[in-house]
């Protein structure tokens, strides 16, 4: 038995101060740089086919090359993270997995891209 | 998480059947969702054969003969029967599926084969094909659907020129029957804090109106990834709508208004 109004229900805890813009604004900018930044990354990675590991390391040490996967790993987890955040927000509403569920996949979003980010400077510097 | 199995008392059983009078030539049948929360029974299709010689052209002709002729215990809400009121939205369909629509717009001869009606999705049903509509009508009254201004009228009205007024066409004509509102999915899941296409479709008809003064709050009260950023630009609302109305595209302009500001 409850008695709380259905508009006190509807109006909740109110608006989120972080805004919704925001977010839907940066997945669309994701994903617009995600285009150009794909199709160039599917073409290089074509023509790497059958490359030995020196041929790899002289791609990757082509700054504009380690430029724009540092780029492209950046939007990948960006826009990756920012989505699947709206399809927990979507469909996951028991309140302990919800949140496991967000914080995973932020930590997750930043560990990997980072550890990419790392692993492309490496190569590129050469260590 | 999003439940996929129904609850049990949601499953839903076959249930009594009604012939069609002796000597209907031209019979449809309508299988209709029952609901009576006193029973304490689960929800059950009944069959109604009708005789479409003696009926009006419309499903809303054809439930009114029913609970005139056949069983007066059915509920539905019914009043203008020409498409204003926005009483009589149910999801109506064949044997396949169905959408959300006006029963008394609704020619019987467009739909193939036995008719379906059930009340309108993923609301709470208080019997047969009356659905609960508290929740959006809250949602209404939040987003304030009123003139709000500041200037003190002036003697007369509060004028607009032609090109002012036309902004607000696709807007007005809404009847709030909300069969956009419940063929969301992102509204079935999250109905709670999601206002929903018809409720947004409203707030941008005060948005777009040149007399009101409010339109920098209405855009702050609506900047929430869940209150107005739950629609996903799923289209089921623009491809349901009776009236002919464009809900995804209000939706979309305040997005635009959002972004335009930042």
């Amino acid at each position: 038995m409850e008695f709380r109004s259905t508009l006190s229900k509807v109006r909740g805890r109110g608006l989120s101060k972080e805004g919704g813009t925001g977010h839907w604004w940066a997945e669309r900018m994701t994903a617009v740089a995600l285009i150009p930044l794909t199709i160039w990354f599917v073409i290089s990675a074509l023509s790497m086919v059958g490359a030995d590991y020196a041929q790899f390391r002289a791609w990757i040490g082509d700054h504009g090359n380690a430029v724009l996967l540092i780029l492209l790993t950046i939007a990948v987890y960006h826009h990756g993270q920012l989505a699947l955040q709206v399809i927990i927000e979507d469909y996951i509403h028991h309140e302990v997995a919800h949140f496991t569920a967000l914080i995973m996949v932020k930590l997750g979003a930043v560990f990997l891209a980072v550890y990419t980010i790392f692993a492309v400077a490496r190569l590129a510097f050469g260590s | 998480m999003v439940e996929f199995m129904l609850p049990a008392n949601s499953k839903i059983s076959e249930g009594k059947s009604f012939p069609a009078p002796t000597g209907a030539t031209q019979i449809k049948k309508f299988k209709i969702y029952r609901f009576d929360p006193d029973s304490g029974e689960n929800p059950r299709w009944d069959t109604f054969e009708v005789d479409l010689d003696t009926c009006g052209p419309m499903v809303l002709d054809a439930l009114i003969k029913i609970k005139n002729e056949m069983d007066s215990t059915l509920a539905f809400r019914r009043s203008c029967r020409e498409g204003v009121c926005g009483s009589c939205a149910f999801n109506i369909g064949d044997s396949v599926g169905g959408t959300n629509t006006l029963a008394c717009t609704k020619p019987i001869k467009e739909i193939k084969g036995d008719i379906t009606i059930s009340p309108l999705p993923h609301l709470p049903v208080i019997k047969d094909l009356v659905p609960d509509l508290s929740v959006p009508y809250a949602q209404y009254t939040s987003i304030k659907p009123w003139l709000q201004a500041d200037t003190p009228p002036p003697p007369g009205e509060r004028l607009q020129s032609p090109d002012e007024r036309e902004e607000l066409d696709g807007l007005w004509e809404c009847i709030l029957c909300f069969s956009c509102q419940t063929s969301c999915p992102s509204y079935w899941w999250n109905g709670d804090r999601y206002l929903g296409a018809a409720i947004l479709l409203q707030a941008y008809r005060w948005i777009a109106d040149s007399r009101d003064e409010a339109t920098d709050k209405r855009l702050d009260d609506l900047d929430d990834p869940f209150r107005l950023f739950r629609c996903h630009t799923i289209m089921n609302c623009t491809a349901t709508c009776p009236k002919g109305l464009n809900p995804g595209k209000a939706i979309a302009e305040i997005k635009t208004a959002l972004i335009k500001r930042r």
